[in-house]
């Protein structure tokens, strides 16, 4: 039919409604409300539709997608569907009684996020008093029924040196698998630079402890790390593969995205599975459409023999910091905008203490 | 004698989009070429590696000494992958 694959992976924000505050959080500036989000009947049949386009992978997330009273049979729904079930969450809302319920659900895989190694820096970061704690006790009850679990750690300037502590965390408590994700600066994030981002000193240790723990036969955790782009020579490949060539986001009142942090891109209209198939959405839509192959790109992207690896680079990072959501992404070095990377990394090494801006929750 | 088995939160997938199977894991999705899929398809918890080189080997008619290093490393890799525990 085309040469546009079929997607792997759905990212579902079942709401962005959330008992945490984190500065860096993932979801737009804009949020939706609560009375806003899809019913369990729709996200049922999106799920259903998604598998049918070629879905294998499905990620739930919010917001804290424990807020949702029906997340059991969406996870049903889901696994009925044939989907891979991945459940995102700070943990805050899992009871035993509820893991009880997504473990009979068929949940295969829950991604638990640590903000910090302590009560004192991780309480600080998510604006929530008493987190920490109940984080370790639901990694305990995680434990105790055998679920596959991995740490999501979020690092950034005031936690990268903890990183040690953070992967022995994530071997004592269990997991297979640490995702060290260092703060990409999107939304949030972005509003909240000066206090997130990292020194360069920082990341080199950061990435040196990676390769270290990697390179040890005795290690058992999967470790997943991203560095922060603006220290990079060249940019990240947009999601993975390229716009619109492996996976998908939908927001919670049903807003179909490229990608989680395409809500900035004003230019694009995005489609909503309440008016338009998922199908037809992937394939036909103007939004899914917009950055695919390399027809929409300009010099140096276009003759660079890296466009096969990284696609331009970010769109909405481009659009971030350039103001053109079409223009090479500017971390790099072939960039004409290289210049405002370094600019902000230069601020960055000067900064001192600055403070940040916690997310909102909507009602 | 080590007998490889998924782990929880990996699980073989009979993909009807893409007409393959596919192994899928925590934030894996690994598709699967034909000998990979006699392979994962023969892991059942109870099987040892020695013992799943010689079904496959009986199977496709193929020898032994052929067959074995082909599924250990196939099996190694996905245990350092965590994809699989060798228990």
């Amino acid at each position: 039919m085309s040469d546009i694959p079929a997607p792997f992976a759905l990212l579902a924000e079942l709401t962005h409604r959330c008992p945490l505050s984190c500065p860096y959080c993932s979801n737009p500036l804009e949020m939706v409300r609560g009375a806003q989000e899809l019913p369990t009947e729709i996200w049922a049949d999106v799920f259903a539709q998604a598998a049918s386009l070629g879905v294998l992978q499905l990620h739930l997330s919010g917001g804290e997608p424990a807020a949702r009273r029906d997340l059991p049979e969406l996870v049903a729904a889901a696994r009925a569907a044939g989907l891979y079930v991945n459940l995102i969450t700070s943990g805050i809302g899992l009871t035993p009684a509820r893991l009880d319920a997504l473990e009979a659900a068929g949940l295969d895989h829950v991604q638990l996020s640590l903000q910090g190694v302590n009560a004192q820096s991780a309480d600080k970061i998510g604006g929530y008093k008493g987190g920490f704690e109940r984080k370790m006790s639901v990694a305990g009850l995680i434990a105790e029924r055998g679920l596959a679990l991995t740490i999501n750690a979020v690092m950034h300037r005031t936690n990268l040196d903890d990183l040690p502590r953070m992967i022995e965390m994530a071997r004592e408590l269990g997991a297979r698998r640490i995702e060290i994700a260092c703060v990409q600066f999107y939304g949030w994030a972005l509003k909240n630079r000066a206090a997130l981002q990292p020194s360069r000193a920082q990341v080199d240790q950061a990435k040196a402890i990676v390769a270290a723990a990697r390179a040890d036969p005795a290690e058992r955790l999967v470790i997943d790390f991203v560095p922060p782009d603006y220290y990079a020579d060249y940019p990240k490949a947009c999601m993975g593969g390229g716009w619109g060539s492996t996976g998908l986001n939908i927001a919670p009142d049903g807003t179909v995205l490229p990608c989680h942090a395409a809500q900035t891109m004003t230019h694009l209209q995005f489609p909503n599975v309440q008016t338009m198939p998922l199908r037809e959405i992937w394939y036909g839509s103007a939004a899914f459409n917009a950055y695919r192959g390399d027809d929409w790109m300009p010099e140096p992207c276009r003759s660079c023999p890296r466009k096969a690896v990284d696609h331009g680079g970010c769109r909405c990072q481009a659009l971030a910091l350039t103001g053109d959501a079409a223009a090479t992404d500017p971390v790099c070095r072939k960039s004409p905008d290289r210049a405002k990377v370094d600019a902000l990394l230069a601020e960055g090494e000067s900064a001192t203490e600055a403070e940040w801006t916690y997310r909102m929750s909507p009602v | 004698m080590s007998v490889p088995v998924l782990p929880r939160g990996v699980r073989l997938h009979d993909d009807r989009v893409r007409n393959c199977k596919v192994l899928l894991g925590p934030e894996r999705a690994l598709i699967l070429d034909e000998s990979g899929t006699a392979i994962l398809s023969a892991v059942d918890g109870a099987r040892s590696i020695e013992q799943i080189a010689a079904d496959l080997a009986q199977r496709y008619s193929a020898p032994l000494e052929a067959v074995r290093p082909d599924v250990t490393n196939f099996l190694a890799d996905l245990a350092k992958r965590r994809l699989v525990d060798l228990v």
